[in-house]
């Protein structure tokens, strides 16, 4: 999971072209709701154990205590200045050597992406690492059983059903459901659990591959797209709307 | 020094090229002017000779066909891993694929199995011709930010880029692309399976469209995007949708643009009753003319669209439709 500033309340400084973070309110990456609710689904029906990770600043427990209240089982955060600035490569090295210390596991699943930056590639890079299957872009879940998971993978110009074995990591697009509320029981249960932060050397992570110092992208330069030009509304009665609406069609070529 | 090659990953659907390869060859042409390397389109499995002499046609000087020891694949972890295979033995400098459901699960595989970085989803590339370095241009935080991003320590440099935003063109001297074949014997064992393929009609892709009429909301009934598809099949579009039309069931996932659905960047896009929530302008700012049709002026759509008609939608998307049938007459 992540914790991530929302992006409909994010602005821009005009002048250095950055972004204004300060007051901009923290939430759960959407994606990663989904995944959550399709964790809590298949625990119900098959009685599962369900570790929350995130790899974040100290804030992000809170988003974690939050999956827990709702009925995650246990909340792992890695955090640790050696993780900070890492691109994709490097966040993926780091979950997925904390996943191998935690171990023990059968089914993981991600977001497809997160909206603050929208690579859609933590995933995929994590399974890579682990050397384990992925199944990308999951819309739901059609069977899981102990051995083995059936899901709808949407693809740009329709659908797959795929099965896999376990482990296997899976992305998900948006779950039909959404992430259900808490409980009041699961809240007073949540009380008892404890978030387990974890940095660098409990991971047995290589300093030289985390952060930064392991991430071989580098952002070079940041700007703000070109701002449009002031709409241009089209005036009059239906007939003049609909008649200028074709005018700007022939203007622009797209009728002749 | 070994002369630099620049691999575009050839996507095959239905046993067509995707247009998006065609895409990136015109780009990687672009490109590699600055570079003066080989243009190799790489293709995962078997390239026929019209394959080649297509991929000739945008540029591509060399068509590597890696082939499985074991026949046909179909996962992403066996393509990637022979992907690899060849590409330690060929050293490229650069590898794009299309930012689509195949180029964003191979890519990262890939980018792992060799190290490097990958840049997703880019919008622009362009080379620095002094240092020899990929620029990456990406939209990030829902596209309100553009990045330039650069992978400068590690090799390959590696970006998926976003259908449609490149132009396709032919190369202007058509290069008879040299056929080169390399199998290898992948290892991964665990692998998953596809137990069913539903490939809608090809036209749902709206990613490939030019014209797209895009209903929302304020369309108040499903029965709305019967209306609008009339509009986009008078002028040879596809039918788009907000998610808050999705939600309510009105029309098919495949067709929805934003954050949570497709990014599409086509010619004109048409939003009728969609108010222009963040996350869907995030799917469809890209576009080159935007039109808004909408009953409430403080709608933020009106905010991004080059042209804004105010009023009920049912009132005039019929009335259009007349205009459009009159002016054809003519």
């Amino acid at each position: 999971m992540k914790q991530v500033p929302d992006t409909q309340h994010v602005k821009i400084d005009p002048e250095k072209g950055t972004l204004i973070r300060k007051g901009v309110p923290a939430v759960t990456n959407p994606f990663d709701e989904s995944a959550l609710e399709l964790a809590l689904e298949i625990k119900e029906k098959l009685g599962a154990k369900i570790t929350v990770l995130t790899m974040g600043i100290p804030d992000s427990e809170c988003m974690l205590r939050d999956a827990l209240a709702l009925g995650a089982d246990c909340g792992i955060l890695l955090t640790d200045a050696g993780f900070a600035g890492a691109d994709t490569l490097a966040t993926s090295y780091a979950l997925s050597r904390a996943i191998e210390t935690i171990g023990n596991f059968e089914l993981l699943i991600f977001g497809k992406q997160a909206i603050d930056g929208d690579t859609a590639q933590v995933g995929p890079e994590v399974a890579g690492h682990l050397d384990i299957p992925v199944i990308t872009f999951v819309m739901g879940a059609q069977e899981v059983t102990e051995n083995s998971i059936v899901v709808e993978r949407m693809l740009d110009n329709g659908k797959e059903i795929v099965r896999s074995g376990y482990p296997v990591l899976i992305t998900v697009v948006k779950a039909e459901r959404r992430l259900r509320m808490p409980t009041l029981d699961g809240l007073l249960t949540s009380f008892d659990l404890r978030v387990q932060k974890l940095g660098v050397s409990d991971i047995g992570a290589d300093i030289q591959r985390c952060g930064l110092k392991g991430s071989p992208t580098r952002v070079k330069k940041i700007f703000t797209p070109k701002q449009r030009s002031r709409v241009m509304l089209i005036r009059g009665s239906i007939e003049e709307k609909a008649k200028g609406f074709v005018d700007i069609l022939h203007g622009e070529g797209i009728l002749s | 020094m070994k002369e630099e090659s620049l691999w575009v990953l050839v996507e095959k659907r239905n046993d067509a090229i995707h247009p998006v390869t065609l895409e990136l060859l015109t780009k990687a042409r672009d490109l590699n002017k600055s570079l003066q390397g080989t243009l190799v389109a790489v293709m995962i499995g078997k390239a026929t000779e019209r394959d080649s002499s297509f991929l000739g046609l945008y540029g591509a000087e060399e068509v590597l066909e890696i082939q499985s020891q074991e026949g046909t694949i179909q996962c992403p972890e066996v393509m990637a891993e022979i992907l690899c295979m060849a590409a330690s033995e060929e050293h490229p400098s650069i590898i794009l694929a299309g930012a689509t459901a195949f180029g964003r699960t191979l890519m990262p595989l890939i980018a792992v199995q060799l190290n490097t970085g990958l840049t997703a989803d880019c919008t622009e590339l362009k080379i620095d011709s002094d240092r020899k370095i990929l620029l990456q241009t990406r939209p990030a935080f829902g596209g309100n930010i553009l990045a330039v991003i650069e992978c400068s320590s590690s090799s390959p440099q590696m970006a998926t880029v976003r259908p449609h935003v490149f132009k396709m063109m032919k190369a202007s001297r058509p290069v008879r692309a040299v056929r080169r074949s390399s199998r290898y014997n992948p290892v991964v064992k665990r692998v998953t399976e596809v137990l069913e393929r539903v490939i809608q009609d090809v036209q749902v892709d709206i990613t490939q469209a030019d014209i797209i009429v895009s209903g929302g909301r304020g369309l108040g009934k499903a029965e709305g995007f019967d209306l609008l598809k009339q509009l986009s099949d008078t002028l040879g579009g596809m039918t788009g949708a907000s998610r808050g039309a999705v939600d309510l069931g009105w029309i098919s996932p495949v067709h929805q643009v934003g954050q949570t659905g497709h990014t599409v960047n086509p010619r004109l896009y048409i939003a009728c009753g969609i108010s222009g929530a963040v996350q869907h302008i995030a799917g469809m700012k890209g576009s080159e003319v935007i039109v808004a049709i909408n009953e409430d002026p403080e709608a933020p759509i009106f905010e991004i669209a080059d042209y804004g008609l105010i009023g009920d939608l049912y009132d005039i998307v019929p009335a259009i439709l007349k205009e459009i049938a009159v002016s054809e007459e003519h």
